[in-house]
């Protein structure tokens, strides 16, 4: 028996892709895009850590649609929504922290605490 | 990239997975993932190396080409009267250069840059069809329904390398260079984009070889000639693809007169050529993206069988020795190879005839210009098609391939029957008015 | 190990590695990087669903107009050549712990989702990219007149066949505000010395 039959039949990884999988990689990206928004200092990091939240969504309404024939249209349309608005949020959030750049030559959203009690 | 439809269709049962399954010894019936990898893996090679080869083919055509404008012959010794193994040599120089990184470069994102960029021109040939059904992705009759979407989504990565390249460098040279070229491929994206909209609204489809199939026949049924919209289109998409590869005179992102070399000043070596590898299947790509949209595809113009009733496909004459790997389809193949070359030719002319303009010179070009003509152009075409398609009928084609043909045949025949003679006082240039004698070298 | 899965199990892995990349360099151009691998790889996730047209999207919009604008507005803030921010032992400590905690959440709720059809024929796509421009266009014809399936329990309810012309024009209007929004607030303006 050579060695790529026995990868084919072997029973390690047999078991077909299902919604589960697809869904637990939208988890991962949602969770690293969450600590991604929690660690980073830096506004433009916390823009990315959005960014990758959104993408966990795209994922599982794409997952959804695939998996679920009835609603294939409303899945892709869905996500179709989620990567305009991503886009125009970036550009909008890009603008405010061009400003706040201006204002106070950082981007460290530490330092945005002028409305501090 | 790869479908769980055609994987099913063509890769998995595919003639090329069928060898490799019979060569590992594996059922008919395995659902092995090797097999169909391996298949995959023949077609990038086979990909790859066309585009290696047609980048050595296009440098020496570039040195030629300059050679003979700036009056100078170009490339003679190595390989032959005509220097055919000058790029041979060049690559086993670059090869054997020494390979530098900067000191004060981020390392990474300095070796990462020119890959990524090489990565996103290659990917443009996965969906780019050289024939009836020769693509790499969605071979047989199930071809890429989104080719020229996605042709143009993979192309807008490459400028990532090149930020990337420009930034992690560490050179001020460099960073302005990729700053430069970030903003000129966003702008010029979407007039690009516009313009290939054009072909894809006549043709209700963005499948490139659906869109190529529907120009079968004679050279007037190539949309360039379709109507004065998609005329004026292909003229305005061929300037903006001549943007987006960053060639002169658009080429501000290495102008070397003002930054050193821009975005690739501190790569040496295999590095630095691999952005020219990007360059040059990035102009391969767009210049097939042209010819597919609106200069025939693979189709050559002149079907003389056609007069003897036969089909105006040439595969579909030729059908020999089965349906999809056929002589008719390698001899169309062959053609669209050659007109993509043709068009290649143009920007590398274009490229030393033009001198560059400045930056603000090319973002006014693109804002003020292209971006209103391509809006413009697609509503425009989309009224043609829907008030004056049905009182004109097909017959403006006609008219205006008929126009083009007579003003190619004057020119012709002008530059053949001017005396092609030094500019001295007194005669006429080829290509000009009368040269006033101050201009003109004094002969003693 | 199918064709499909293979594909899925490797753009899956590059996709996760480069997302934890994200999140943990702090260098914010390594970051944007990672950022570029993870959303191109999940575009390559859904060309692997079928999903073509919202791959190419996902390419055309993100990776070559946001991730350019973001690389653009970290050049533009950068006030020193390979900007790191450091983040202290503590708050990764706490972050790292609150990721694992949500994400075992989010996959036992996962878990217990029901499949909602077991029998999807291997080589089902989704609809072409036409079906999505006529439901945008407003022709309610183009979603399907299907039963709804996956409810807990098993019954089915007719859906309504809708179309989507209203978002998609609240889309269009919205992206305007944004683009003159962002303009404006963007412009150059001067800085405080100047006022002083």
């Amino acid at each position: 028996m050579n060695f790529f039959l026995f990868a084919a039949e072997t029973n390690l990884l047999q078991t077909d892709i299902t919604l589960h999988h697809y869904l637990l990689l939208g988890a991962i990206l949602f969770v690293c895009g969450i600590v991604c928004m929690a660690t980073k200092r830096n506004a433009i990091g916390v823009l990315m850590g959005v960014e990758l939240v959104l993408n966990g969504a795209t994922v599982n309404f794409v997952s959804f649609a695939h998996f679920n024939p009835t609603f294939d249209i409303e899945g892709q349309i869905f996500a179709l929504f989620v990567i305009v608005m991503a886009a125009a949020e970036a550009a909008i959030a890009l603008a405010i922290v061009l400003n706040f750049y201006n204002n106070h030559f950082t981007v460290d959203v530490d330092a945005a605490e002028e409305l501090k009690g | 990239m790869i479908r769980q439809e055609d994987l099913r269709e063509d890769i998995l049962n595919g003639e090329l997975t069928n060898l490799f399954r019979w060569f590992l010894g594996l059922p008919e019936d395995s659902l092995s993932p090797f097999p169909g990898l391996m298949a995959a893996g023949v077609a990038v090679g086979m990909l790859v190396g066309f585009v290696a080869l047609s980048a050595v083919f296009f440098i020496w055509l570039e040195r030629k080409v300059a050679g003979r404008i700036q009056d100078r012959l170009g490339p003679t010794r190595v390989g032959g009267k005509f220097g055919w193994l000058q790029t041979i040599a060049d690559g086993i120089k670059l090869l054997v250069k020494e390979d530098l990184i900067p000191r004060d470069a981020d390392h990474i994102l300095f070796r990462l840059g020119p890959y990524i960029a090489f990565c996103g021109a290659f990917c443009a040939f996965i969906a780019l069809p050289f024939a009836q059904g020769w693509t790499a992705y969605g071979t047989g009759t199930g071809a890429f329904a989104i080719g020229v979407f996605f042709i143009l989504a993979v192309m807008s990565t490459e400028v990532f390398g090149i930020i990337l390249a420009g930034y992690g460098s560490g050179s001020k040279w460099s960073l302005f260079g990729g700053m430069r070229e970030a903003a000129q491929m966003v702008g010029y994206e979407i007039p690009m984009s516009l313009c290939v909209l054009v072909p894809v609204i006549v043709a209700g489809s963005m499948d490139l070889g659906k869109i190529s199939a529907n120009q079968a026949g004679w050279f007037w049924e190539w949309y360039v000639f379709r109507d004065p919209f998609t005329f004026v289109a292909f003229w305005t998409y061929f300037t903006c693809a001549t943007a987006a590869c960053k060639r002169a005179p658009f080429d501000l992102a290495e102008a070397e007169s003002e930054l050193v070399a821009g975005f690739h000043t501190e790569y040496s070596g295999l590095r630095w050529s691999f952005f020219f590898m990007a360059e040059y299947a990035a102009m391969f790509a767009v210049s097939g993206v042209a010819v597919l949209l609106f200069g025939g595809g693979w189709h050559l113009g002149l079907p003389v069988w056609t007069l003897v009733g036969l089909s105006p496909e040439l595969s579909q004459v030729l059908n020999w020795p089965s349906n999809v790997l056929n002589i008719g389809n390698a001899i169309n193949a062959g053609v669209f190879i050659v007109k993509c070359w043709v068009l290649v030719f143009v920007q590398i002319w274009v490229r030393w005839t033009l001198p560059r303009l400045r930056i603000d010179q090319v973002m006014m070009t693109c804002i003020k210009y292209l971006l209103p003509i391509s809006c413009f152009l697609m509503l425009g075409v989309s009224l043609w098609e829907v008030f004056a398609r049905p009182y004109l009928g097909d017959y403006f084609k006609f008219v205006l391939a008929g126009l083009v043909l007579i003003s190619i045949i004057i020119t012709a025949m002008r530059v053949f029957t001017t005396p092609m003679k030094l500019p001295t006082p007194g005669i006429d240039a080829p290509w000009g008015p009368r040269i006033p004698a101050e201009f003109t070298i004094k002969r003693s | 190990m199918t064709l499909h899965a293979a594909l899925f199990y490797i753009l899956a892995t590059v996709t996760a590695i480069s997302a934890i990349g994200v999140a943990v360099t702090s260098n914010i151009v390594r970051a944007a990087t990672w950022l570029l691998f993870a959303l191109a790889s999940t575009a390559g996730i859904y060309f692997l669903l079928g999903a073509d047209f919202l791959g190419a999207t996902q390419l055309i919009v993100y990776v070559g107009g946001t991730m350019i604008l973001v690389v653009f507005g970290v050049m533009l803030t950068a006030s020193g050549p390979f900007v790191n921010m450091k983040v202290g032992a503590a708050e990764w400590a706490i972050s790292l712990a609150v990721g694992l905690l949500l994400y075992s959440v989010l996959a036992i709720v996962l878990l217990q989702i029901e499949p909602p059809s077991r029998n999807i024929p291997p080589n089902h796509t989704l609809l072409p990219s036409k079906h999505i421009g006529a439901a945008l266009l407003g022709s309610s014809s183009s979603t399907p007149e299907a039963k709804v399936t996956g409810l807990r329990g098993g019954q089915f309810i007719p859906r309504t066949r809708v179309s989507y012309l209203l978002p998609f024009e609240i889309i269009s209007v919205h992206l305007l505000v944004v683009l003159i929004g962002a303009a404006y607030l963007a412009r150059a303006k001067r800085r405080r010395e100047d006022v002083a």
